[in-house]
């Protein structure tokens, strides 16, 4: 959900008070034919994304990827200077001797499946050290909750959208350009 | 969205059914029989082994050449009971240890239900009681540290390392320790047990902070007694070999055998038409505790094997020698068969998200892990104990069937006796609408 707005674009903002309201509120908005571009919320909501229509997350699959990296790096390294370039004796085992590397093994994975994490998170949020992040609203950090809908991307007009907001129990529809 | 089951009664009675009866007692009596044949063909083919005892005594070596210089077929059938006693106890007191965490922790989700792990300890005297009449029988066959002469110091027998074991290792203690571990295992339960049956008649939130107090107090009991038991029933076989790693490892065996046979239970009670109310969600979380606590136990394997292995200390390296090479190979594909079915098995198994939500992948799983820390416990006890003369045949096919059907008749009867639903449970409705 990288996001990316070359062109300016218009949002109208509706500010919710309660969880409650704003899943109740995505359910008629939809029903109304509005496309809700994202919800905003101070903390997660149970079935919120499910309302929202999100696909399922591909974020274990990409971690699973990292992972196997990261296994197959360890086993390279271990494989190569323990027995390709420097075979060495250490207490009398083969030089190769594959329990001793598991805890790298093991090790690897988990590093190379975090840190690959890490740059998703901040790959997939559009977060970085030059990038703006959309902020709809401050509030929504605190106790508010927002619902952006992309004007660009709807057929339906700013006011008749407005009264879907209003009528879905929004406290305040605001405007908000990027 | 969650997937909210409206509940449509908030009494539901499990029935143990003639037809289930009949085939556990068709189970029970198939079990005899086999345990019955094994023992004939063992005690008719003894007089063959007489023939290459005296090799296989000298190839033992030291350790064991007291323990086996009178070996009776028996001993196979005592290390079998063993086996089946040990590995039940634990599945029983999991059930208990689940309840107690899950109250410390005030978890909701589990409510949904905890009829299950409560109805598992009902088996614990069963067990318990079996144990203590192998040890009386046949204690001096399978626990080399009974043996007197050991402690003797004029004795040929006399063992300097045993002898500094005494301490502990003798047989008023550790029989005081059995009962007290059945003791306390069993009591508290009751006490947690009738807290709940008496929730659901009068209702309040004083019984859950009852059991929450009970609870804990058991986690504190459980959290000595599960190494200590797991040294005396398991880890005193090898008496001359120790490994600190012995009580958590032995206590991730049990736990995770027992979330298997909970998630088991109570998808088959699904399948039955019962616990309707319990969701795909609640499945999930079951299938989360089998892979989270398959990868513990093999994290504990791997770190008791790890250290021995990198150590090289020979009288430590014996244990896993003997498992691996020892004994003609006699252990080698259980030793294998052990880290396949407890660690490779579950975790790709329910590695995927779908997979622990989907009940055919739940059953596999669980099936794996049940028999396969079946064969952890066959691997800590039998070379101990029955050594060369080891094997599985038709004595260890009975007596699991024996102890697997008795296990499920006390399950089934505690499951007629309460409610399926926790009704008055302060949780019930946290957990009615767990949704992950």
């Amino acid at each position: 959900m990288a996001e990316s707005h070359g062109s300016a674009s218009k949002f109208l903002v509706g500010i919710f008070d309660d969880d409650d309201v704003v899943l109740k509120a995505v359910k008629e908005v939809k029903d109304a034919g509005v496309r809700i571009h994202e919800v905003y919320s101070p903390f997660p909501i149970h079935g919120l994304d499910v309302a929202l229509g999100h696909p399922r997350t591909r974020i274990g699959i990409a971690a699973f990827l990292f992972g196997l990296t990261g296994t197959l790096t360890a086993l390279t390294l271990t494989m190569y200077t323990e027995k390709l370039d420097w075979p060495m004796v250490v207490g009398g085992k083969d030089s190769y001797s594959f329990p001793v590397y598991i805890p790298i093994i093991f090790e690897l994975t988990v590093l190379f499946c975090a840190l690959g994490m890490v740059g998703t998170f901040i790959v997939s949020n559009g977060l970085g050290p030059t990038v703006k992040p959309l902020m709809f609203d401050l509030r929504t950090t605190d106790n508010k909750f927002a619902m952006a809908i992309d004007l660009g991307k709807n057929k339906l007009d700013e006011t008749k959208i407005e009264q879907i907001l209003k009528a879905s129990g929004a406290a305040e529809v605001n405007v908000k350009q990027f | 969205m969650a997937s909210v089951h409206a509940i449509p009664s908030l009494d539901e009675q499990y029935e143990f059914t003639a037809e289930s009866k009949r085939r556990l007692i068709i189970g029970i009596v198939a079990g005899v029989a086999l345990v019955g044949l094994g023992a004939y063909l063992l005690a008719s083919g003894a007089g063959s082994h007489e023939a290459h005892h005296g090799a296989a005594h000298a190839a033992a070596g030291h350790e064991h050449a007291g323990a086996h210089h009178e070996y009776k077929w028996t001993t196979r059938l005592w290390a079998n009971v063993w086996v089946n006693a040990v590995y039940f106890t634990g599945v029983s007191v999991v059930g208990m240890f689940f309840l107690s965490y899950n109250y410390l922790a005030q978890a909701g989700w589990s409510s949904a239900f905890k009829r299950i792990p409560e109805a598992m300890p009902a088996f614990l005297p069963v067990t318990g009681l079996i144990m203590l009449a192998v040890f009386f029988i046949a204690g001096h066959d399978l626990f080399h540290w009974t043996h007197e002469g050991l402690y003797d110091p004029n004795s040929p027998e006399f063992d300097p390392i045993i002898n500094g074991k005494k301490g502990f290792l003798n047989k008023p203690f550790y029989l005081i320790r059995m009962v007290a571990y059945f003791g306390l295992w069993y009591g508290l339960w009751r006490v947690l047990r009738n807290l709940s049956l008496q929730e659901d008649l009068y209702g309040g939130t004083e019984y859950y902070n009852k059991s929450i107090k009970f609870g804990t107090i058991f986690l504190v009991v459980f959290g000595v007694t599960s190494s200590t038991s797991a040294w005396d029933f398991v880890m005193s076989i090898d008496t001359h070999w120790f490994s600190t790693m012995f009580g958590w490892y032995t206590l991730a065996s049990w736990h995770v055998t027992g979330l298997a046979v909970m998630t088991l239970t109570v998808v088959t009670l699904k399948e039955q038409g019962y616990l309707k109310w319990v969701n795909q969600s609640h499945l999930h979380d079951l299938g989360k505790f089998m892979f989270a606590f398959s990868i513990f136990w093999t994290y504990v394997w791997f770190a008791q094997f790890m250290l021995i292995y990198y150590a090289n200390l020979p009288e430590e390296t014996i244990y896993y020698r003997e498992r691996f090479s020892g004994y003609g190979e006699k252990y080698l594909v259980t030793f294998w068969v052990n880290l396949f079915l407890n660690f490779a098995f579950p975790f790709l198994v329910l590695m995927t998200r779908d997979a622990k939500r989907t009940t055919i992948f739940l059953k596999i799983a669980a099936w794996g892990i049940i028999v396969g820390h079946y064969f952890d416990f066959y691997n800590n006890i039998m070379p101990g104990t029955v050594g060369e003369h080891g094997g599985f045949g038709p004595i260890e096919f009975g007596m699991i069937l024996i102890f697997a059907c008795g296990f499920i008749w006390s399950l089934s009867t505690q499951l007629t006796k309460a409610n399926l639903v926790p009704k008055n449970h302060p949780m019930l409705e946290e957990a009615l609408h767990h949704d992950i």
